[in-house]
């Protein structure tokens, strides 16, 4: 069963067509979602979560997205929180085990110290307890992606995990990535530097308001296709 | 010395500031501190309105609860029409609230004077609603400001969780099963609650600051939720004890001004403190 298929996926901004009849199967390993800006590589993923209105059917494991939430992991842009929030590191991560017991009261120990591991597999277990607001870009990154490893997800879309970070925090998330998809996770991220796709990913979805191409990166990843998904301005 | 008519007053401002305080504290969180002084004004029309059926009725013009459901109504009422404004995605919210906060004052002013022209109306004190009383606040008053604080905190404590993931990531707590519309339909829910029972004692003009200067100050000295949380609900009700006093120590000071003011006091406090 796939983690993740989608068939016939429309988002409309207002009057204008963000996606236009996206039908994708995604597979097991790393795949990237690459095109250009305003391709809608953030709404694909907001609308196959529910948090953008579309139309079409998406499945998760073969069932509703209600019923495979406890299986599906979210690691959104760093930019869209507040990180002048008053909470330390542990707290964010520690906000991915609320559901898991209750929406109510103190977080069990037992639930703290799985956050606790999370940070400490991203390398931030040194810093805990310092206060979000105190921590570097890429330092903020690690701790949402120990959110985002919280959650213990069988499926994990993530929205450029590795946007604005330095050069170590890049190399030790794609081994994050990579150790995810040995262990049977399935990862799905927006990717940027084309560069680096052949290296990171087996899998690629090449979208520009529809799907150009999708497959594996030795097929679709041409630089015939890239001209098609990204205009000719990208091919000199 | 503290006579009867002071103890209550400062009682049931302690109790407000409470209660704000810990409301405050997630209304400053999730960026609703314009929306509350919108409501906080849209009421006023809703509380002249109250005033007039009453008069038509002949009830007792003095008496609180009709007045300040009238006041919830058009609150409520303001509120809805901001969110109806933001939805058209013409203007934004910032603007919307601008429009909302005046209009719904306007309003309010000339059915004031209006009411105010009325023999009954004049009894109400309705003027009272712009800067707010308290010293005129009864022990009914004050039991009435006592469970709306213990509902405020038990209401905030327990929906803790949930209000803060909604403040912190919104779409991350949605894709983890919160009923996220709910979850701020509460919390709204609450902010009007604290905004309309504020508005005898602090006044329309005043009761944001209730909301969120304590919030303001207890962020600046901490740097984790539940202890902003805590410090937020103590600051409020510390700044209504001491404007209370204050206010009694000095006639013809206004209670709300007093409570502001100490709250005010606080938070430049804070600023200070956080710098050393």
């Amino acid at each position: 069963m796939a983690p993740l298929s989608i068939h016939h996926l429309n988002v409309f901004y207002g009057q204008t067509p963000a996606l236009a009849d996206i039908s994708w199967e995604v597979p097991q390993g790393l795949t990237a979602i690459i095109g250009p800006n305003g391709a809608g590589k953030s709404t694909l993923l907001k609308a196959a979560l529910g948090l953008i209105p579309s139309q079409g059917e998406v499945r998760f494991f073969g069932t509703t997205l209600n019923a495979a939430r406890a299986r599906i992991g979210y690691l959104p842009q760093r930019a869209s929180v507040d990180w002048d929030f008053p909470a330390s590191a542990l707290d964010v991560v520690a906000m991915a085990r609320t559901p898991r017991t209750r929406w109510w009261g103190a977080l069990p120990r037992r639930e703290r110290e799985a956050a606790r591991a999370a940070l400490a597999e991203v390398g931030m277990e040194a810093l805990a307890e310092r206060p979000i607001g105190q921590l570097s870009g890429g330092q903020q990154q690690r701790v949402f992606l120990a959110r985002c490893l919280a959650q213990e997800a069988d499926l994990l879309l993530m929205d450029e995990p590795l946007a604005a970070v330095d050069a170590a925090t890049e190399r030790e998330i794609i081994k994050i990535l990579q150790k995810l998809a040995a262990t049977g996770r399935s990862v799905v991220a927006v990717h940027h530097d084309l560069a680096s796709v052949p290296d990171i990913f087996e899998h690629a979805l090449m979208l520009n308001g529809r799907v150009v191409a999708a497959g594996r990166v030795a097929d679709v990843f041409t630089p015939a296709m890239i001209t098609t998904t990204y205009g000719a301005g990208l091919a000199a | 010395m503290i006579t009867h008519n002071t103890l209550v007053v400062v009682l049931g401002c302690a109790a407000l500031g409470v209660a704000a305080g810990a409301v405050g504290c997630f209304a400053l969180l999730r960026g609703r501190a314009l929306l509350a002084d919108a409501m906080g004004h849209a009421a006023l029309p809703g509380v002249v309105a109250a005033a007039l059926l009453g008069a038509w009725w002949d009830t007792d013009p003095r008496a609180l609860p009709p007045l300040l459901i009238g006041g919830a109504v058009a609150g409520a009422l303001g509120l809805w029409a901001v969110q109806a404004l933001s939805a058209t995605g013409r203007i934004r919210q910032d603007a919307a609230i601008a429009v909302v906060l005046a209009s719904f004052y306007a309003l309010g002013v000339v059915g004031l004077s209006v009411v105010q022209a009325m023999p009954a109306g004049a009894q109400a004190g309705l003027s009272h609603f712009i800067l707010g009383q308290a010293a005129t606040m009864r022990a009914e008053d004050a039991w009435a400001a006592g469970l709306l604080a213990a509902f405020c905190l038990a209401s905030t404590v327990a929906l803790f969780p949930r209000l803060r993931a909604l403040c912190f990531d919104a779409e991350f707590a949605a894709l983890q099963g919160l009923n996220i519309r709910r979850t701020d339909a509460a919390l709204m829910g609450l902010i009007l609650l604290v905004c309309i029972a504020g508005l005898p004692a602090v006044g329309l003009v005043l009761v944001v600051a209730l909301l969120v200067l304590p919030a303001a100050t207890a962020r600046m000295l901490n740097q984790r939720l539940p202890g902003m949380f805590m410090a937020s609900a103590a600051l409020g009700g510390l700044s209504g004890v001491l404007g209370a006093l204050l206010s009694a120590g000095h006639a013809g000071w206004p209670t709300g001004a007093a409570v502001v003011l100490v709250g005010t006091a606080f938070f430049v406090a804070s600023l200070l403190l956080r710098r050393a």
